[in-house]
């Protein structure tokens, strides 16, 4: 109804609601930490319960420097996404390419670690409960690492076309949003996974 | 309100070509063609889940019955329940918040229409699936074609050991992709409340039913999830040798029972809260009442919800946890019953004191509401877990979800059809068959359901092929039997009258209940654009206040 035919007596008040991008992405983090749960759940329940070896004592190492890049590459695109607002494009593109080189950086930290633990200590998916919950967790948020490169490569391809510009700004947030959420999932799964569960 | 509409008419002309048709439907992101594609398509797997609902019963209509093979019946009863929950019931209520809430919050699509679309081809993708199992399930051992191993699949029945061949995995797969789908649209579904609603629409003005489904698609994704994390599982057992769920390398057959129930009993209130959403749509307007305690039914929704996520192992007390547990989960699911009390109180409430008007849909949800109370009270039985150990994988179970799910879900969910469907198809439904329709179901309902109870407590135990003669379960099982056959019938006049009606029902109208929500205040059907201009509301019943502009409920708020 149009406010000529309403005769209701409302004034036109200010209307804003939440970018409806941001509220998706909230929803998507919610439902996928519910999935991540669910694997964490399963890691700790079967920690120490393997009936052969290898154990994570004898085999895991903690990946602190593949840690840190992934850490970091949250402080690059948020000020990426900062930078984007201002309009300044050159620096945006910049720290995102950064964002990306920090992102596949940890991937390859996790395919090196894998490549040792398969041909240096025989560890399979199928060796034991270890080895099954192990790659599930870790390759499910490498799994997530990867969707995100993908996403972001794609922001830069069309940044370096010149298609970015602050009006994509919230767009823009909408992603970074996704990768805080792996970068904050990276902490639990290292705690699990390095800390408590040796 | 209509009146304003713009009149732009879709360019139908007379001879276009099918092909055309079939695409637009096809490629189609309008939320109210994807709302009827989901319906259309839960109706679809409705027929089909009731076939396998019947073949059961045929088999065990008399003892020794060779209807079908114990084989075959596995599959039945495994595909039934499935169908049933992943592809009857959730898509139709899918379905029904895509029609239903854009329109009722003043919007004109959902707020990301091609994920929409995408998540209802992946359901329908998943359905195919399920059912393309009858042909690829074999694989190379000849081990059977449908899923076989139950809808809640326990290990290790579903690992490679006992079920060779595909039909686990075809179960796996099609939950699978049918459950991101259910992710995606309950996902679209908050966004759009969150985000799309029409000035004026405070959250406090919201419609109940656009109320309940945001709490609904709350719980799915808390609830869909750690099924799909469960079916992933799954996977890498059945496909890279993994030991989730294998007990001889140290796995844990009670682990995939958790994961599943977390699932599991979230899912009846996901499927129940969409019901409650109709009931308490309908009730108040055949009522000729606004609803009764409205802040109060959003706060016992809200509270059934996170009451209900910590429940799920009360479908476990048999398998021996501790005395801690079982106390646990008996006080939280007696505690569920709380929540549901108000909201039953407050349906009694709106009709206390009303004109009350018997059509067809306020039937349907008169018998809802009573049918739930008793389901909800076999529930409440139940919940103590010294008289679950009792009745557990017994026919009292059986006749208790359905108590639920045929006499609570599927009773609101046709009082929705005989109340929706005139804004629909923009033609009313035939009253005469609607009545027989809810007269034939219901007694069919009581003749199966109610008796079903009985051999239960007998010591029947649920999905077994046969019996033996003379344990006094004989003539029961036969009156269930015609029982189902009475529903069947009644479905059919169902079925008819969508058919019949859609070609030679009356003119709807935009209006045609004398309603309050805003989806009637658009044309029947709706225009694409749904509203020529945004509406904007001021109270919870716009269309009262603008029918009764001397005494509009904005001036009470």
């Amino acid at each position: 109804m149009s406010a000529t035919t309403t005769p209701l007596p409302e004034s036109p008040v200010a209307w804003k609601l939440p970018y409806r991008g941001r509220v998706g992405m909230a929803c998507l983090i919610f439902a996928e930490s519910a999935i991540f749960t669910i694997f964490v759940v399963a890691y700790l329940y079967y920690v120490g319960k393997s009936l052969t070896g290898p154990t994570p004592r004898e085999v895991l190492e903690t990946p602190i420097f593949y840690t840190i890049c992934l850490l970091s590459s949250s402080l690059t695109i948020h000020f990426a996404g900062k930078l984007l607002e201002r309009g300044r494009r050159g620096a945006f593109l910049l720290l995102w390419l950064l964002t990306i080189a920090l992102g596949a950086l940890f991937l390859y930290g996790t395919g090196q670690e894998w490549h040792r633990l398969i041909y240096e200590h025989g560890l399979t998916i199928s060796t034991n409960l270890f080895g099954t919950t192990y790659y599930s967790l870790v390759g499910l948020h490498a799994f997530h690492v990867t969707a995100g490169l993908v996403m972001l490569s794609v922001v830069l391809f069309f940044g370096l076309a010149g298609r970015v510009g602050p009006e994509h700004s919230a767009r823009v947030d909408v992603l970074s949003l996704y990768w805080h959420f792996v970068d904050a999932v990276w902490v639990v799964v290292f705690t699990v996974v390095y800390v408590l569960g040796r | 309100m209509s009146s304003d509409a713009i009149a732009i008419q879709p360019a139908e002309a007379a001879g276009r070509p099918w092909v055309e048709t079939l695409h637009e439907w096809v490629t189609t992101v309008d939320h109210k063609r994807l709302g009827i594609l989901y319906i259309l398509y839960a109706l679809f797997f409705l027929v089909i889940g009731g076939i396998e609902a019947t073949v059961i019963r045929i088999q065990l209509m008399r003892p020794h019955n060779d209807f079908v093979s114990p084989q075959v019946f596995n599959r039945m009863f495994t595909m039934h329940g499935t169908t049933m929950i992943f592809f009857v019931a959730m898509p139709v209520l899918f379905g029904f918040a895509n029609y239903l809430v854009p329109l009722m919050i003043g919007a004109r699509d959902m707020a990301f229409p091609r994920l929409n679309a995408f998540s209802f081809w992946l359901t329908a993708f998943g359905g195919l699936l399920l059912y393309f199992s009858f042909v690829g399930g074999n694989g190379l051992y000849g081990a059977g074609n449908a899923p076989d191993v139950g809808w809640w699949a326990y290990a290790p029945l579903a690992s490679r050991a006992f079920s060779p061949g595909h039909s686990s995995d075809y179960w796996t797969i099609a939950l699978l992709a049918s459950g991101f789908g259910s992710i995606g649209t309950a996902i679209n579904i908050i966004a759009t409340i969150i985000s799309m609603r029409c000035p004026g629409m405070k959250l406090s003005r919201m419609p109940l039913l656009a109320w309940l489904n945001l709490v609904m698609s709350g719980m799915v994704l808390l609830a869909i999830t750690p099924l799909s994390a469960a079916q992933l599982m799954l996977l890498v057992d059945r496909y890279l040798g993994g030991h989730f769920f294998d007990t001889q390398a140290g796995g844990s057959a009670t682990l995939w029972m958790h994961f599943f129930w977390i699932f599991g009993h979230p899912e009846v209130y996901v499927l129940i809260i969409p019901c409650f959403a109709f009931a308490s749509e309908i009730i108040p307007v055949f009522s000729r009442k606004p609803i009764f305690g409205y802040p109060v039914m959003v706060g016992a929704t809200v509270c059934i919800a996170f009451v209900s996520m910590s429940v799920w192992a009360h479908h476990m007390f048999t398998i021996g946890m501790n005395s801690y547990a079982n106390s646990f989960f008996t006080i939280t699911t007696m505690a569920v019953g709380v929540p549901t009390g108000i909201k039953i109180f407050n349906w009694l409430g709106t009709m206390w004191g009303g004109k009350i008007q018997f059509k067809t849909p306020m039937l349907f949800c008169i018998g809802f509401l009573f049918q739930f109370l008793i389901a909800g009270l076999t529930g409440i039985m139940m919940a103590s877990s010294p008289f679950d150990w009792q009745l557990s994988g017994s026919y009292f179970v059986v006749a208790h979800f359905h108590y639920v799910i045929v006499g609570g879900i599927l009773f609101a969910l046709f009082g929705a059809f005989y109340y929706w469907y005139p804004k629909i198809t923009g033609r009313m439904l035939n009253e005469s068959l609607g009545k027989l329709h809810f007269w034939l179901f219901l007694v069919g309902f009581h003749v199966t359901f109610d008796l079903m109870h009985i051999p239960g407590l007998l010591g029947m135990p649920r999905r077994i092929y046969t019996y033996e003669p003379g344990r006094g379960w004989d003539t029961l099982n036969f009156l269930v039997t015609i029982g189902a056959f009475i529903q069947g019938i009644a479905t059919v006049v169902f079925v008819a009258n969508l058919i019949i009606s859609y070609f030679k029902g009356a003119m709807a109208g935009n209006d045609p209940w004398d309603a309050w929500t805003l989806e009637w205040s658009v044309s029947s059907p709706p225009p694409v654009y749904n509203f020529a201009s945004i509406p904007r509301v001021a109270s919870r019943r716009p269309l009262w206040d603008l029918k009764h502009p001397e005494d509009p409920d904005s001036r009470y708020e």
